[in-house]
C-alpha cells in the first residue's frame, strides 16, 4: 500500500502532465503483479466495491470522532478521504509495503457487510496518514489527483512503447488485474484478445474553436452540422448467440439499463452488427426537447412506463464507426457519413434520425447560422442547439481529442452582473478555499428592492483570483449558517461578479424561478457599485426568448 | 462576555477600562499592550506601547524607530500596575519576545494569550500555562485535523530531499519573522552545517535573532546571479513563485506552515515539499491549554473558533468566539499572501 499511497500523494502534488505521466509509468514498471493492475484500476476509476462506500467511511469515523468536530473538519478540508485520514487516531506506520494493494482491494471487495467496518478499521490502524488517505480514496472513488483515466492509460502504454489508442481499443475487453496487458506491454506475451461482442470504441472529441482559427481553414474542406444539446452516446449492436445491444456514454460507461426504449429500437435495426456515434435526446411530438427536459429523465432512478411515455428517448446520429463486422473508423468522414445516411434511411425508425448537415459556402454564413439557428432553417428543434460542429471531410475517427480535425463552435455565452451573496468551501482541488459562490440580482420583492439568489458558480477564475476572493469572503462575512458564509451585500456594500452562462431554464426549485445553465465567473468587478448590478428581469427576458 | 467588567470588546480590539489600555488593537490607540510583533497583532502608530524588549525591538526593525509615541519594556514575570489593573507578561512560546498578558483586578484574572504554541522552540522561551478565570485563546489550527508532528520530523524531510535532489535549490517559503529563524535554528539542531541563504527581506530580523545569542550558524544573504544548487534558500512566502526565484537551479519549492497539513492548501499553491512547521498550537495543544489554565471561561479571538468552543463546552467550560476580524495573517499560505 505504501508504494501506491506514495504514488497518489506525489501525483496530487505534481503540477505538470509530463511529470505525472513519468510518476505513473515508473510505478507500473516497478510495482509487482497483481498490485500494479489494481493500481491501474484505481487510477482509471475501474474499481468499485459493493459495500465499501463513502457512507461506510462516514459511519466509521462517527464512532471515533465527535460528530460536530467531524462536520467542522470536513467542511474545512472539503475531501472526505483526507478529512478521515487526518482525523483517524494515529497508528503505527506501515512496515515497508507490508500490506500489498491487492490484499487491501480484496479485503474491501470480499468482506461482507457486517464485518467490513471492523476490517476497514484494522486496515486504517495499520497505515500512516498518507496510507489512510490513499485507502480511503479507493473507497470513495474520487481520486481528484489531477490525473485522468486517459493519462493513466497513456502511462501504461508508455511502458511498452505503445500508443494510447492501442490501449483504448483493448480496454473494454480487459479484466482486473490486467496480467495479460502488462505481459504484452513488457513483450512477454502476444497482444491480449478480447471477445467482447459489443465493445466500446473510445470517442473522438472536438476542440473548442477559436474564431481567429477560421481564417486558416478552407470552408470547402469542412462539413458542418448542429451541435445538439443532449448526451453524447455510442450505440453498439453485436452478436453472440443472439443480439447484444449496448448504449455507452462518451466515456464508455454502459447506460443501457436506463434506456430500454432505445435498446429495443437498436435490437431491431436491419444489420448484424453496428456501432453508431450520436446524441441522445428527448423527442416528443416530433420535436427535440431542450436539455432540461432530458435532465428530468436522467434524474429518475426508476425507469417506469410513464417515464418512457413522457420522455421518449431518441438518437440523432453523427457517425458510423462499424457496420456488419467492418471497422469503418479509418475511412474519411464523408465516406462514413454516406454510409450513415444510407443506414439511417434503411433503418426507418422513429427513434433514430440523421444529424442534418448545414450547407454553407463561407464562414460568415455559418457564423450567422450559429447566431440564429431558427433563421437558418433548423425548424422546431432550435431549443436543443448549442452551437455548430465542424468536421474535416477527410478526417478518420481518431480516439481522444486530435488536433485540427473536429471543432465545436458553441454559441456565445450570455453575461449578467450579479452580487456575491454566500460562499462555501469548495471540494477537490479547491477544498479549504471559499470557492463556491452564490450570487444574486436585484428584484422588487414585497419587502422592497432586494437581492435574490439566482445561481452558484465555482469556476472561471484563476488561482490568484481565488486567493483574492477567498480573502474577500473571510473579511466580509456578515453571518454564518453552518458551512455557509453570508457575505455582506446590500445597496451600499458588496462585490459584483460578471457571470457568464449558456442559457436559462424555468425552475421551481429556485426562489427566483429561473436556473442558469453552466454559470461561471467571467470577471470580478472589484470596483463596480452594487447598485449597478443587473435585475431579475434581465434573466426573465431570456426565458421568454 | 462575562469578563465585561475587566475587558470589553471594542472595534479596535480588547479593551481594559480599569487600566485604560487595549491589548493588540488593530487601530492606533492611546495605550496598547502588545503580545508579540507579528503585524496582525502589533500595529504602528499607538501613542504608548508596553511590550517585551524583543517585541519592541522587532517592531522598531519592521516599522522604524518612531513606530509609537513612547514605549516601555516589561520583562517576563514582572508585575506592573496600570491605573486600577495589574498586568504581567508570561512567555507564549510563539516567536521571540511573544507573551501572554495576565490582567487582573480584585475580582478576576484574565489571560490574553495572543498567539502561542506548546512545542519546544530553540528561538523563544517556552509557553507557561497561567491559572486564570478567563483564558483568551487563538484557534488558528482549531480543528482536530491539525495535529502537527514534531518539527524535527519535518526538518528531516527537508534534509532528506536535499540529499535526494542535490542539483536543485531548495527554496523554502517561510514567514519572515519567527518561522524563518526557527527553521534555521532547527536545521542547525539537526546537524545541517552548510551555509543557509536568505532573501534580503529576512536579513535584519535574522541578524537581530543572532544578536540575541540564538545559534543560527553561517547565514548568508542571496546576492548576484548564483544558482545555489543543493543549498537551502529561505524567502518570504510570496517570493517562492516570483521572478526572483527563477535564478536558482531548478528550484524545489518547499513551504513551512501549519496549513501544509491539508493537501489542498499545499497543492493549490504549487508546493512540492510541504513542511508542517507551525508557530501556533495544534488542536491537542489548544485543547490541553484551555484545560490546564483551569479557566471557567474561554474566549476565542481568531481562527477556527467553532470547534474549540465546542470542545471547551463539552469539558464544562463556558466558551464563545469573539467574532473579531483583523488577526490571523502570520501563517498565510502563498495563495493568500499573493493576494
Ligand atoms: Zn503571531
Ligand atoms: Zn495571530
Amino acid at each position: 500500500m505504501n508504494r501506491f499511497a506514495q504514488l497518489l500523494d506525489r501525483l496530487q502534488r505534481e503540477p505538470s502532465r509530463l511529470g505525472k505521466l513519468r510518476l505513473m509509468t515508473d510505478y507500473f514498471r516497478s510495482a509487482p503483479d497483481p498490485d500494479r493492475g489494481f493500481g491501474l484500476a484505481a487510477l482509471t476509476g475501474a474499481l468499485s466495491f459493493r459495500y465499501a462506500k463513502p457512507g461506510l467511511v462516514k459511519a466509521l469515523i462517527a464512532t471515533r470522532v465527535d460528530p460536530v468536530l467531524f462536520d467542522l473538519s470536513y467542511d474545512f478540508v472539503g475531501d472526505l478521504s483526507e478529512t478521515v485520514a487526518l482525523l483517524w487516531p494515529a497508528g503505527a506506520a506501515e512496515e515497508e509495503d507490508a500490506l500489498p494493494l491487492s490484499t487491501v482491494v480484496r479485503a474491501l471487495s470480499d468482506t461482507g457487510k457486517i464485518d467490513l467496518p471492523r476490517v476497514l478499521a484494522e486496515l486504517l490502524d495499520g497505515l500512516d496518514e498518507t496510507g489512510r488517505w490513499a485507502l480511503l480514496k479507493l473507497i470513495t472513488g474520487a481520486m481528484r489527483i489531477g490525473a485522468s483515466a486517459r493519462l493513466a492509460k497513456q502511462a501504461v502504454a508508455k511502458l511498452g512503447g505503445k500508443g494510447i489508442d492501442e490501449i483504448e481499443d483493448l480496454w473494454h475487453g480487459l479484466a482486473l488485474p490486467y496480467i495479460g496487458l502488462f505481459a504484452w506491454l513488457e513483450g512477454r506475451e502476444p497482444r491480449p484478445i478480447t471477445d467482447d461482442p459489443a465493445p466500446f470504441c473510445p470517442a473522438m472529441l472536438a476542440h473548442a474553436l477559436e474564431e481567429e482559427e477560421l481564417t486558416d481553414l478552407p470552408p470547402a474542406e469542412f462539413f458542418a452540422e448542429w451541435k445538439w444539446d443532449g448526451i453524447r452516446v455510442q450505440a453498439v449492436v453485436g452478436e453472440k448467440s443472439g443480439k447484444v445491444v449496448r448504449l455507452f456514454s462518451r466515456t464508455g460507461e454502459d447506460i443501457s439499463a436506463a434506456f430500454p426504449d432505445l435498446v429495443d429500437m437498436l435490437a431491431s435495426l436491419p444489420c448484424r452488427t453496428v456501432s453508431i456515434d450520436g446524441e441522445l435526446l428527448i423527442r416528443r411530438d416530433g420535436r427535440v426537447q431542450s436539455f432540461s427536459v432530458l435532465q428530468q429523465r436522467l434524474n429518475r432512478k426508476r425507469v417506469c412506463a410513464a417515464l418512457l411515455a413522457d420522455y421518449p428517448a431518441h438518437i440523432r446520429a453523427y457517425d458510423l464507426l462499424s457496420l456488419d463486422g467492418e471497422d469503418l473508423r479509418a475511412l474519411p468522414f464523408f465516406e462514413r457519413r454516406r454510409g450513415l445516411e444510407a443506414f439511417v434511411a434503411c433503418a426507418d425508425t422513429a427513434r433514430l434520425d440523421l444529424s442534418p448537415s448545414i450547407d454553407f459556402k463561407s464562414w460568415d454564413f455559418l457564423a450567422a447560422a450559429r447566431r440564429d439557428p431558427l433563421a437558418a432553417g433548423v425548424g422546431p428543434d432550435a431549443a436543443a442547439i448549442e452551437g455548430v460542429m465542424l468536421k474535416r471531410c477527410d478526417s478518420a475517427y481518431v480516439p481522444g481529442r486530435p488536433k485540427g480535425l473536429w471543432y465545436k463552435w458553441k454559441r456565445d455565452p450570455f453575461t449578467i452582473d450579479a452580487v456575491l451573496m454566500y460562499a462555501q468551501r469548495g471540494h477537490g482541488k479547491r477544498s479549504s478555499f471559499y470557492s463556491d459562490y452564490t450570487f444574486g440580482v436585484w428584484h422588487q420583492t414585497a419587502e422592497g428592492e432586494a437581492l435574490v439568489a439566482v445561481g452558484k458558480a465555482y469556476f472561471g477564475f484563476t488561482d490568484e483570483e481565488l486567493g483574492k476572493l477567498d480573502h474577500y469572503v473571510r473579511n466580509h462575512t456578515s453571518n454564518r449558517f453552518g458551512p455557509v458564509r453570508e457575505i455582506a451585500h446590500g445597496k451600499e456594500e458588496g462585490l459584483v461578479l460578471e457571470i457568464a452562462f449558456d442559457g436559462v431554464n424555468r425552475s421551481s426549485r429556485h426562489k427566483s424561478g429561473v436556473a442558469m445553465r453552466f454559470p461561471r465567473i467571467n470577471r470580478i468587478r472589484w470596483d463596480k457599485p452594487v447598485r449597478e448590478a443587473d435585475r431579475l428581469e434581465a434573466l426573465d427576458a431570456l426565458l421568454r426568448e | 462576555m462575562r469578563t465585561g467588567d475587566l475587558l470589553a470588546l471594542r472595534p479596535a480590539g480588547l479593551y481594559c477600562e480599569a487600566g485604560d489600555f487595549y491589548i493588540d488593537p488593530i487601530h492606533a490607540v492611546p495605550r496598547a499592550l502588545i503580545t508579540h510583533a507579528h503585524a496582525d497583532h502589533a500595529r504602528p502608530g499607538h501613542e504608548a506601547v508596553l511590550a517585551t524588549d524583543d517585541t519592541l525591538a522587532v517592531m522598531a526593525i519592521r516599522y522604524g524607530a518612531a513606530f509609537a509615541g513612547e514605549t516601555q519594556a516589561i520583562g517576563y514575570g514582572e508585575n506592573l500596575r496600570i491605573a486600577d489593573a495589574d498586568v504581567c507578561f508570561y512567555p507564549a512560546g510563539h516567536v521571540l519576545g511573544s507573551a501572554q498578558i495576565l490582567v487582573q483586578d480584585a475580582g478576576s484574572r484574565i489571560v490574553v494569550s495572543g498567539d502561542f504554541k506548546r512545542e519546544a522552540d530553540p528561538t523563544c522561551a517556552p509557553f507557561e500555562p497561567i491559572a486564570c478565570d478567563t483564558f483568551v485563546s487563538e484557534a488558528t489550527f482549531g480543528l482536530p485535523i491539525f495535529r502537527h508532528s514534531h518539527s524535527r520530523n519535518e526538518i528531516a524531510k527537508l534534509v532528506a530531499s536535499l540529499r535526494l535532489f542535490p542539483e536543485r535549490t531548495h527554496l523554502v517559503g517561510a514567514y519572515a519573522f519567527g518561522k524563518a529563524q526557527r527553521l534555521i535554528a532547527l536545521l542547525r539542531q539537526a546537524g545541517h552545517d552548510r551555509p543557509i541563504y536568505i532573501h534580503g527581506a529576512l536579513e535584519k530580523l535574522t541578524e537581530y535573532y543572532a544578536s540575541r545569542g540564538i545559534a543560527l550558524g553561517n547565514v548568508r544573504k542571496v546576492t548576484g546571479a548564483t544558482d545555489l544548487a543543493g543549498e537551502i534558500v529561505l524567502c518570504p512566502p510570496s517570493s517562492t513563485n516570483d521572478l526572483w526565484s527563477r535564478k536558482f537551479a531548478e528550484p524545489l519549492v518547499a513551504f513551512a506552515s501549519g496549513w501544509m497539513r491539508v493537501r489542498a492548501r499545499a497543492r493549490q499553491s504549487g508546493i512540492e515539499l510541504p513542511l508542517v512547521v507551525s508557530d501556533h498550537a495544534d488542536w491537542d495543544g489548544l485543547c490541553a491549554t484551555a484545560v490546564e489554565t483551569g479557566c471557567s471561561e474561554l474566549l476565542v479571538t481568531h481562527g477556527e473558533a467553532d470547534a474549540l468552543v465546542h470542545y471547551a463546552q463539552t469539558r464544562g467550560i463556558a466558551a464563545e468566539p469573539l467574532h473579531f476580524t483583523g488577526y490571523g495573517d502570520d501563517e498565510a499560505t502563498p495563495a493568500e499572501t499573493a493576494a
